[in-house]
């Protein structure tokens, strides 16, 4: 301010004396007052606008410097941060993840789907649904319980409209030394599919070996222990003993393992594109009374009779899968063939007609299932597979009462073949169409057709192989 | 006689019985990391190619007995490898390297991530709670990686304490010079308009100042669809972009459609270790990555 002051009254007496030099009159002198006040007004708005751009000069300045000086750092580092978020703590931050899986199916069916495989009526025969039905519906809860343990549950909701406990287990995985142990409720280690749950199923059904042999799948309440040997292939043996809670065992309630599992498992990778896993299982239990029920016999009672086993129950697995992804980028597109047989022996008594005549006698059969699928991912989400599967009910052994009632040799194979095609909007979601030809029911040939979908919820936990 | 046994018995197992580290890499950019602080002191597995989708992987038997035998597990974090990790790590049976044991390394808790999404919703797509994980495309990440990575060998292996250190220091001056190299290099990448087709280099944009000015997959990691490519056209109209990126493994498609459209190089970038032939090392994955940019410019 005072600069500007100084200036405007030196220019004004300069403007003054100037003129001073010649006789002025009164009216001039006005004109030149108003000329200085003028001048004057111009220079100090001249002056302010020259202060302003200084001042932004300096800033502009410092802002430089001070950006240059970001920039060296930055060439150095990406801003680090101390690895801690841990400043939040609240009850709900320990909460188990939780995934819900909304799965459910139209099936159209030619057949009554509570026909069993001809042969393989002695267990519960999974079937089918007609029309619209809730599927794989399975709400999930998992979390670690302390530096050792992991707990797991699975609760499948059923269409009915009731809860069933699918797993229930607890894993340890810090024993160390390639040991892992695991106890509670959970699905059997034995095969390749039957560890795995509906929801991560290829097909909308399980292969008829498993829906004959194990009930779609075998459920087991008791103590698994796994060990992976420490070389460069995968070599895992494991065993399991358990309840007997599902098909072959009866659920027995009395002291000790109802049923015993042995299983071994070696896979690897070949070069970057190919991987494959073998394994091989075996199963024995003692069914005590195990009822089966519409069971054709050789008299031609209609619908059936209802029959009881009780002896031993034995059965041998050999499974198989092999991956290839072209540069292993499995996002892309890849194929999975995969094949599985077993083979059951079972040998005891068998009691025939329990409502009705509840004749005893010695019974023995052997049967065998494989089936063999190709799944193909010919672009990102978008799938396609084939599967064939078989059956052999085998030449039943039947004690001398019974050979005049009991079924020994149906003299069919069952057999079917399924076509899948599905669509992944995204990795939660899954939209499935499948076609069937039926034909494991002798006499009863069926077209089967199916749509489905499987949603994902919440947590999404890692797949195994 | 039983020496004689044993060593007969660690033969087919042992593999690399000289080296003091197993270490199993998640992914190729910390296998060359570890191998740049570790030299020989380590034998490195390296669970993906570059030419996988690493959100992608499957939890493969090889992979469980490759992480049954190792004493350090380095991975990038931040839920990337979420798909498969947790599976394999739980099937191997190894306790060291478990989830906050010390054999286990997620590269991602060293860094400030980016994009870490204020509301989670799946409706966004596969978002990542912890932040976007492609944490390897800003090569001054690998500073602070490094000097962790280097205090985690030293503390599993204390008696090559001297060797992981003078490895870090030679790391730190090189990669520090080489850092000024491809800051003065792209420089005239800074403020470059591009699209992505994964939004998978936010790092790389935040330091080079490339600017992402539209993504091809409508949600993270949705395939992007031609109606949706088409809206993305349209809108270059308006906001013009330099060129398009993807990283190696992913599908050439929608990038080269947009490019050839839009008349703007589609620009295919390494991504990590390996993602091209020249990207044979860490320094070579940058040079290449800037090279590759630059041309895209002309």
């Amino acid at each position: 301010m005072f600069k500007k002051s100084c200036l405007s009254t030196a220019l004004a007496v300069l403007l003054v004396q100037s003129f001073n030099a010649s006789a002025i009159s009164d009216a001039d002198l006005q004109a030149i007052r108003e000329q200085i006040q003028q001048l004057k007004q111009s220079y100090e708005q001249r002056i302010a606008q020259l202060e302003q751009r200084l001042q932004a000069a300096e800033a502009s300045g410092k802002q430089a410097e001070s950006a240059a000086a970001r920039a060296q750092a930055d060439v150095r580092q990406a801003v680090t941060r101390p690895a801690s978020d841990a400043g939040r703590s609240s009850e709900n931050a320990f909460n188990p993840a939780i995934s819900l899986i909304l799965g459910g199916t139209y099936g159209s069916l030619k057949q009554d789907p509570a026909t069993a495989a001809t042969g393989f009526e002695m267990g519960t025969n999974p079937g089918h649904d007609q029309g619209f039905s809730l599927g794989e519906s399975e709400l999930g809860i998992s979390a670690n319980i302390d530096a050792d343990y992991r707990g797991a549950i699975t609760l499948a909701l059923d269409p009915a409209g009731g809860v069933s406990v699918e797993n229930a287990y607890v894993q340890n995985s810090a024993l160390g030394n390639g040991l892992n142990l695991k106890f509670g409720r959970y699905f059997s280690g034995l095969g390749y599919l039957n560890e795995q749950h509906a929801h991560a199923w290829d097909f909308a059904d399980q292969p008829l070996v498993y829906a004959a042999l194990w009930e779609n799948q075998l459920g087991e309440d008791g103590v698994q222990v796994k060990w992976l040997a420490p070389s460069d292939t995968f070599i895992e043996i494991g065993g399991e003993i358990g309840r007997g809670r599902g098909f072959p065992g009866s659920d027995r309630a009395k002291n000790g393992a109802g049923a015993g599992v042995l299983f071994a498992h070696v896979g690897d990778d070949i070069g970057i594109e190919h991987s494959w896993r073998a394994g091989a299982s075996l199963h024995q239990t003692r069914a005590v009374d195990r009822a089966s029920d519409g069971v054709p016999d050789l008299l031609a009672t209609p619908d059936g009779v209802s029959n009881s086993f009780s002896g031993d129950s034995s059965t041998v697995g050999l499974d198989l899968v092999w991956k290839y992804a072209p540069n292993g980028n499995i996002g892309d597109r890849y194929v999975k063939l995969q094949g599985e047989y077993f083979r059951r022996k079972e040998s005891g008594l068998l009691t025939y007609d329990t409502a009705g005549a509840a004749i005893t006698d010695s019974y023995a059969v052997t049967q065998s299932g494989w089936y063999l699928q190709g799944v193909y991912q010919f672009m990102p989400q978008w799938r396609s597979g084939l599967r064939y599967d078989r059956l052999d009910p085998g030449t039943a052994q039947v004690g001398a009462p019974n050979a005049g009632n009991v079924i020994a040799d149906h003299a069919f194979n069952p057999s079917r073949i399924s076509w899948m095609l599905d669509y992944s909007p995204s990795e939660f979601s899954r939209l499935r169409l499948q076609l069937a030809r039926d034909n494991s029911r002798q006499a009863l040939a069926d077209n089967q057709f199916f749509v489905q979908y499987i949603m994902s919820l919440g947590a999404h936990g890692a797949h195994s192989y | 006689m039983k020496k004689f046994l044993y060593v007969l018995l660690l033969l087919p197992l042992g593999g690399n019985a000289q080296a003091a580290l197993n270490v199993f890499a998640c992914e190729p950019e910390w296998a060359a990391l570890t191998q740049q602080l570790a030299g020989d002191q380590a034998s490195i597995y390296t669970a993906t190619g570059a030419l996988q989708d690493p959100h992608r992987v499957e939890a493969r038997p090889s992979l469980i007995a490759k992480a049954r035998r190792a004493d350090l597990v380095v991975c990038t974090g931040a839920e990337l490898e979420t798909a498969w990790l947790p599976v394999v790590l739980r099937e191997s049976g190894n306790r060291a390297v478990q989830p906050g044991g010390s054999g286990y390394f997620e590269a991602a808790q060293w860094v400030r991530m980016l994009e870490v999404p204020a509301k989670l919703d799946r409706a966004e797509g596969d978002v990542h709670a912890l932040g976007n994980p492609h944490i390897q495309t800003d090569a001054r990440n690998f500073l602070p990686i490094a000097d962790a990575l280097a205090k985690r060998l030293m503390q599993l292996d204390p008696a090559n304490a001297a060797h992981y250190r003078q490895r870090l220091a030679d790391f730190d001056r090189q990669w520090s010079a080489a850092l000024e190299k491809w800051a003065r290099q792209a420089a005239p990448l800074r403020g470059v308009p591009v699209i992505v087709q994964h939004n998978g280099f936010p790092y790389l944009s935040n330091w080079l100042g490339l600017k992402k000015v539209a993504t091809l997959e409508p949600k993270p990691g949705m395939e992007p669809s031609a109606t949706y490519l088409g809206r993305v056209l349209n809108e270059l109209r308006q906001q013009p972009a330099r060129m398009v990126l993807r990283a190696a493994y992913q599908n050439a498609r929608p990038s080269e459609w947009i490019a050839e459209r839009a008349r703007i190089p589609a620009v295919m970038l390494p991504y990590t270790v390996g993602g091209t032939s020249q990207a044979g090392d860490l320094y070579a994955l940058f040079d290449d990555t800037i090279q590759r940019l630059l041309a895209g410019l002309k």
